[in-house]
């Protein structure tokens, strides 16, 4: 990227990031995030804890979730403030990380040469297409007979679900790549490792980063449930242990607890996409501009 | 007259002038999309000398790019025979060509590869045949775009730029090759009138330094007349070659030409022939195909 230094134009790096929040918060955009979250939560009091309207009475109230959140002294054990708080988050997280990166490192690999090779992709589809439409659940007791201990598991189940999306989103994505640029290559004089690596490969990525933000909320969902059914720790673990012993609020806090971490993940899955595809930031950003 | 009255100043590419003799003899190309023949091509001869500017016109979906994609490799044929030099390209023997940067493609809608900046793009060629190294390359190429008045956009991406600039800059990812044949393929049909003539003059100089061999496929016969120095006029599917037309109008030529009678008469000669197969090819009103 040497010669961007020299031709590139206006601010680049953290200046432009700078530049972009200054431009952003001009705009009625981030303070409607407030606004929203604002007006959900006051929804949430009013139905709950001033008009008691059913069903909502029976949850715990907001001022009760967040008094016990915070508090140093937790009524039910739980609160920003002790340490089993972080360790489910911490013990979630792990296990979120370990199955998207076995999930997205096998998936994108056989993703790609699915889309690339006709043959290949004969072999492979229809045992992905019949395995993949069993819901997670379905194979909950399948890996609890496989694999020892808690964390295989629950790791394992995760990975299926986020697998199956990111090889799917990837395949479609190589088919997705304009026959010119293949023609181009090709008349370049490339090889078809060079037709791989400069045209396969680049040419999915957009479409991988949509499954993988896809792939990483669905490792999530199977995650929880996973850990629902069979766990010692984690985010999931703990809105099971608490609804049993009937700490609502504790199993409240931690279904917020997991919007927002999870919310936190995609977050990262986006931006890593963006740095990665910076010819289409740019090509977007000057359409809009 | 094209590689006769060539000068005689020393040239960088010297050589290029005695290489790019395409030979079509009897080509035919049978088409079967589901059970049902479509003959797009048939018994097409055509002889384009070394150097030569051919222009190929013809009705919507005559089959002018199934010619071309033959010549790059892209489509087989079905029978006939086309050499390059006198070595044969696709044949009896071998109905699909191999592709290969001695016939360079520059695609309708533009083929630069987005996720490449335009020094990347123009580096490619070089760098996956061997040729040079990628520091070489970069060097050569970020060369060919200042001289081809792209120094500024350089460093950005495809998607950044203008589509005058893009397809510039796909014109020299192509001669960075040092191409025998240049296949230009309906390049600047999307562009306004302004562009457009910016293209042709830009096109005529790359063409005066480097006489490439142009296999060009347009359907503005002011454009075809300008750049060419044959126009080949192609009937209505099948194609065949209808009508030639030679233009001897001399070399460096510029947009004053655009206004002179001779070039006037010439366009008047091509309408007729190609408005003719025009008519008979809306009449048959048959879907284009690729």
């Amino acid at each position: 990227m040497s010669d961007q230094g020299v031709t590139g134009q206006g601010p680049s790096g953290l200046y432009l990031f700078f530049y972009k929040t200054k431009k952003s918060l001009k705009t009625p955009m981030p303070y409607l995030a407030f606004v929203g979250i604002g007006l959900w939560l006051l929804t949430y009091f009013l139905l709950n804890e001033y008009w008691k309207v059913f069903p909502f009475y029976k949850l715990p109230g907001p001022v009760e979730v967040v008094t016990e959140w915070i508090s140093s002294d937790p009524i039910w054990g739980t609160s920003l403030f002790t340490e089993d708080y972080y360790i489910n988050i911490w013990v979630s997280c792990r296990r979120i990380f370990i199955s998207f990166v076995l999930a997205t490192g096998l998936g994108v690999p056989l993703g790609l040469f699915m889309g690339w090779s006709r043959k290949f992709k004969d072999y492979t589809f229809p045992v992905l297409e019949t395995l993949r439409p069993i819901p997670i659940l379905a194979w909950v007791p399948l890996a609890i007979v496989m694999f020892a201990g808690f964390e295989t598991p629950i790791i394992f189940l995760a990975t299926l679900a986020s697998f199956f999306v990111t090889a799917l989103n990837t395949m479609l994505g190589v088919e997705s790549i304009d026959e010119s640029y293949f023609r181009a290559a090709g008349c370049l004089g490339s090889k078809r490792r060079h037709v791989f690596i400069h045209v396969v490969v680049p040419g999915s990525l957009p479409f991988i980063f949509t499954g993988l933000q896809i792939s990483i909320g669905v490792g999530w969902f199977s995650l929880v449930a996973a850990e629902m059914i069979s766990g010692d720790f984690g985010l999931g673990y703990m809105i099971m242990a608490s609804y049993m012993v009937n700490k609502y609020t504790t199993m409240v806090m931690a279904m917020l607890t997991l919007g927002f971490v999870g919310w936190i993940t995609s977050a990262m899955v986006r931006a890593a996409g963006n740095r990665m595809m910076q010819w289409r930031e740019k090509a977007l950003g000057q359409g809009g501009a | 007259m094209n590689t006769a009255s060539a000068p005689s100043v020393p040239n960088p590419l010297a050589g290029a002038m005695t290489t790019g003799a395409i030979s079509i003899r009897n080509v035919t190309k049978v088409y079967d999309p589901g059970g049902v023949n479509v003959l797009a091509v048939e018994d097409c001869s055509l002889e384009i000398a070394p150097g030569e500017v051919c222009m190929i016109v013809g009705p919507s979906g005559c089959g002018k790019t199934t010619l071309l994609n033959a010549i790059a490799g892209f489509h087989s044929i079905t029978s006939g025979q086309i050499d390059l030099d006198g070595e044969m390209l696709c044949g009896p023997s071998k109905p699909l060509a191999d592709q290969g940067a001695d016939r360079v493609v520059v695609f309708q809608n533009g083929a630069l590869f987005p996720w490449k900046t335009l020094v990347d793009n123009v580096a490619y060629g070089p760098v996956v045949q061997g040729t040079m190294t990628k520091t070489e390359a970069r060097d050569k190429a970020v060369e060919m775009l200042v001289e081809a008045g792209l120094s500024n956009v350089a460093g950005k991406y495809p998607g950044e730029v203008s589509s005058g600039m893009a397809r510039r800059a796909e014109i020299v990812r192509a001669l960075i090759n040092n191409p025998k044949v240049l296949l230009l393929d309906e390049p600047y049909r999307a562009m306004d009138g302004l562009t457009k003539s910016i293209m042709h003059e830009s096109l005529l100089e790359v063409y005066d330094r480097t006489k490439v061999t142009i296999f060009f496929i347009t359907h503005d016969l002011e454009e075809a007349i300008f750049l060419g120095d044959r126009v080949i006029v192609m009937t209505t599917r099948p194609a065949r070659t209808k009508k030639i037309v030679d233009v001897k109008i001399e070399r460096p030529r510029d947009y004053r030409l655009l206004s002179s009678e001779e070039f006037r008469v010439l366009v008047e000669e091509t309408k007729e022939a190609v408005h003719e197969e025009a008519v008979k090819a809306f009449e048959a009103g048959e879907r284009e195909l690729a």
